[in-house]
C-alpha cells in the first residue's frame, strides 16, 4: 500500500469568498405545504362555526328575553256568561288582583283595546257587542316574587266564575324546550365542524409530511430529535390555522355587524317583521363578538394541536 | 467506541444477511469496510448509524446498548456520528452552505457562531465558489463533497461513508480520501465502505471484509 500524498488545501484552487451573514432558508420549504387549501378549509370551518355560535347566542338571548317578559306577567281571561255583567266582572277581578301581594300593576284591556288585539284576524270596524269575546286583564309581577297562584285563582273565580288565570307556564316550558333544542343543535353543529376541521388538518399534515419525507430523513441523519422536527412543521400549521381562523372569524363578525342593516332592508315585509319579532334586531352583543373571536382562536389552536398529533404519529413511521 | 457481539440481521422473514458479527471499532481508528456487492455493507453501516436494529446479538455504541435506546437518545447519539450516503441526501431547497451547516442548526447554534467554520470547510473541500448554489445544479462530485462536508462539519466521533468515491474521478477520489485521513488524524474514527480496491491500496488501514454475511478482519 502507498503512503498518502501530503494533504493540500483544496481551496487554493478556487477563489476565496469572504464570510458574511446570511438569511437562512426555512428547514421546511413553505411551498411544500398545501397552505392555501388548508387556510381556506380552516376559514370556512371557522366561519360556519361562528355563524352557528352567533345564531345560537341570538336565539337563546331572544328566548331568555321572551321568557322573562312572559314570566313576569299573569293574564286573566274573563269570558262572557249569560246573566252576568262582563264589565262588572272585569272590575271585580281587577280589584281582587290589585289586592294580591306581588302584583305591581294590573291593566284591564278595554273593549276597544280587545278589538285592537283581534284586528289582524277579524279586520277593523269590529263591534264586540255582536261577539262573545273574552276580556283580558294583564298583571305585572314584582321581579323575584312568586305570588300564590292558587289563592289568586280562588279569589278570582269567587268574584267572576267564568274567569281563568294563566301564568304562561306551558308557554314558557315550550319556549325553554325550543331554546334548549336550538342550543343543543348549535353545539352539535359546532362539534361536527370541529371534527371536520381536525380531519381536514390531519390529512393536510399527513400530506405535507409525505411530501417532505426526504427532508425528515435527512434531519434524522444529522441528529434532529422528533420534537425539533415537529416544531419546524408545527409553526407552519399554527400560522395557517391562525390565518384561517382570522379570516373565518373576521368574516362572521362582519356578517353580524352588517346583519342589522340587512335586516333593516326587509323591515316592513311580513318575513322581516316575523324575523324581528323572533330575533329582535339580529345584532350580537359585544360579549357575542368576544365569544366568536375566542372561538376563532380555539379553532386555530385545534388546527395546531391536530397537526402536532399527526406530526408525531407520522415521525414515528419515518426512520 | 463500537462493539458488536454475535450480531445477526434479517429483513422480515428472509434469510439472515449478516451473521455472527463480532468486532470492535476503537476510537481514532481508520478502517475500510469492503466486500462484493450485496454482501451487506450498507446494512452494516445502517446498524452502526442506528437506522436498523439487529435481530439478534448486542450492539454497543458509545457505551450504550442500542436495544435499550429511546428515539430521543438515538437522535443524541446520531449527533456524534457523521454519515455520507451513496445518494448524498442533500436538501434541494437549501444552498450548499446551508446543507453543510444543517447539523449546527439542529443543535440550535446561532449562524454567526459557525459561519466562518462552514465557509472554511467549504473552501477546504473546494466548494468555496459554490456555497450559494442549490444542489440540483451541482455536479456529482460537488454533491459528494458537500455531503462529506456536512458529515464532518460537527467533528463527529465516528464517520461512516458509503462508497464516498463512487461518483467521482480517481483524482478527486484521492483528494476525498485525504480529507478522511485528515479528519481521522484529528480524532475521528472512520469507516469507509467501498469495493474500490484502488482506493484501499492508497492507504494502509484495517480492512473489514464482508463475505456471505460474515465479517473477516484484516488488521
Amino acid at each position: 500500500m502507498n503512503n498518502p500524498e501530503p494533504l493540500v488545501d483544496l481551496a487554493q484552487e478556487r477563489p476565496q469568498v469572504p464570510a458574511q451573514a446570511r438569511n437562512l432558508s426555512p428547514i421546511v420549504p413553505r411551498a411544500s405545504i398545501a397552505g392555501r387549501a388548508l387556510v381556506a378549509v380552516v376559514a370556512i370551518m371557522t366561519f360556519l362555526a361562528s355563524i352557528t355560535t352567533g345564531a345560537v347566542l341570538l336565539v337563546s338571548a331572544s328566548a331568555a328575553e321572551w321568557q322573562s317578559d312572559v314570566a313576569s306577567e299573569i293574564t286573566v281571561q274573563v269570558r262572557p256568561q249569560n246573566g252576568r255583567d262582563l264589565e262588572r266582572d272585569v272590575a271585580a277581578v281587577t280589584d281582587a288582583m290589585r289586592k294580591q301581594i306581588g302584583i305591581i300593576d294590573v291593566k284591564p284591556f278595554t273593549k276597544d283595546e280587545s278589538a285592537g288585539l283581534l284586528e289582524p284576524w277579524l279586520g277593523s270596524g269590529l263591534s264586540l257587542d255582536d261577539l262573545p269575546v273574552p276580556r283580558v286583564i294583564v298583571a305585572r309581577l314584582q321581579p323575584g316574587t312568586a305570588p300564590d297562584l292558587t289563592a289568586l285563582r280562588g279569589r278570582v273565580v269567587q268574584v267572576a266564575p267564568s274567569a281563568s288565570v294563566d301564568d304562561h307556564r306551558a308557554w314558557i316550558e315550550r319556549m325553554r324546550t325550543m331554546s334548549n333544542a336550538t342550543v343543543a343543535a348549535g353545539v352539535g353543529i359546532l362539534a361536527l365542524v370541529i371534527i371536520a376541521t381536525i380531519i381536514s388538518v390531519s390529512f393536510a399534515t399527513r400530506g405535507a409530511m409525505a411530501a417532505n419525507r426526504p427532508i425528515v430523513e435527512v434531519l434524522h441523519f444529522v441528529g434532529a430529535a422528533d420534537g425539533w422536527i415537529a416544531n419546524r412543521f408545527f409553526r407552519h400549521f399554527l400560522l395557517l390555522g391562525l390565518e384561517g381562523g382570522l379570516i373565518g372569524g373576521g368574516g362572521a363578525m362582519l356578517f353580524f355587524g352588517f346583519s342589522e342593516s340587512i335586516a333593516g332592508w326587509f323591515s316592513g315585509t311580513p318575513v322581516g317583521d316575523q324575523f324581528t319579532a323572533l330575533l329582535g334586531t339580529f345584532s350580537l352583543r359585544p360579549s357575542g363578538y368576544l365569544v366568536v373571536a375566542a372561538q376563532a382562536v380555539v379553532i386555530a389552536a385545534i388546527t395546531a394541536w391536530a397537526s402536532r398529533r399527526t406530526l408525531f404519529a407520522t415521525l414515528d413511521e419515518i426512520e | 467506541m463500537v462493539r458488536f457481539e454475535n450480531v445477526g440481521l434479517r429483513y422480515g422473514l428472509g434469510p439472515e444477511i449478516l451473521r455472527d458479527l463480532n468486532f470492535v471499532i476503537p476510537p481514532h481508528s481508520f478502517q475500510f469496510l469492503t466486500g462484493p456487492s450485496g454482501a451487506g455493507k450498507t446494512s452494516l453501516l445502517k446498524l452502526l448509524f442506528l437506522s436498523l436494529r439487529p435481530t439478534r446479538g448486542l450492539v454497543n455504541l458509545f457505551g450504550s446498548d442500542v436495544s435499550l435506546l429511546v428515539k430521543d437518545e438515538v437522535a443524541d447519539l446520531r449527533k456524534r456520528i457523521g454519515i455520507v450516503l451513496q445518494d448524498f441526501r442533500l436538501l434541494d431547497h437549501m444552498t450548499t452552505y446551508e446543507n453543510v451547516a444543517l447539523p449546527f442548526r439542529v443543535i440550535g447554534r446561532e449562524e454567526s457562531t459557525y459561519r466562518k467554520e462552514v465557509i472554511d470547510l467549504l473552501k477546504w473541500v473546494g466548494l468555496g465558489e459554490r456555497m450559494d448554489a442549490l444542489p440540483p445544479i451541482l455536479s456529482g462530485g460537488e454533491k459528494q463533497r458537500a455531503a462529506i462536508a456536512r458529515a464532518v462539519i460537527s467533528r463527529p466521533q465516528l464517520l461512516l461513508a458509503d462508497e464516498p468515491t463512487g461518483n467521482v474521478d480517481p483524482t478527486l477520489g484521492r483528494r476525498l480520501l485525504r480529507l478522511f485521513i485528515e479528519l481521522n488524524k484529528s480524532g475521528t474514527a472512520v469507516i469507509i465502505a467501498t469495493h474500490d480496491i484502488t482506493l484501499m491500496d492508497q492507504y494502509e488501514a484495517r480492512r473489514l471484509v464482508l463475505h456471505q454475511g460474515r465479517l473477516h478482519i484484516y488488521e
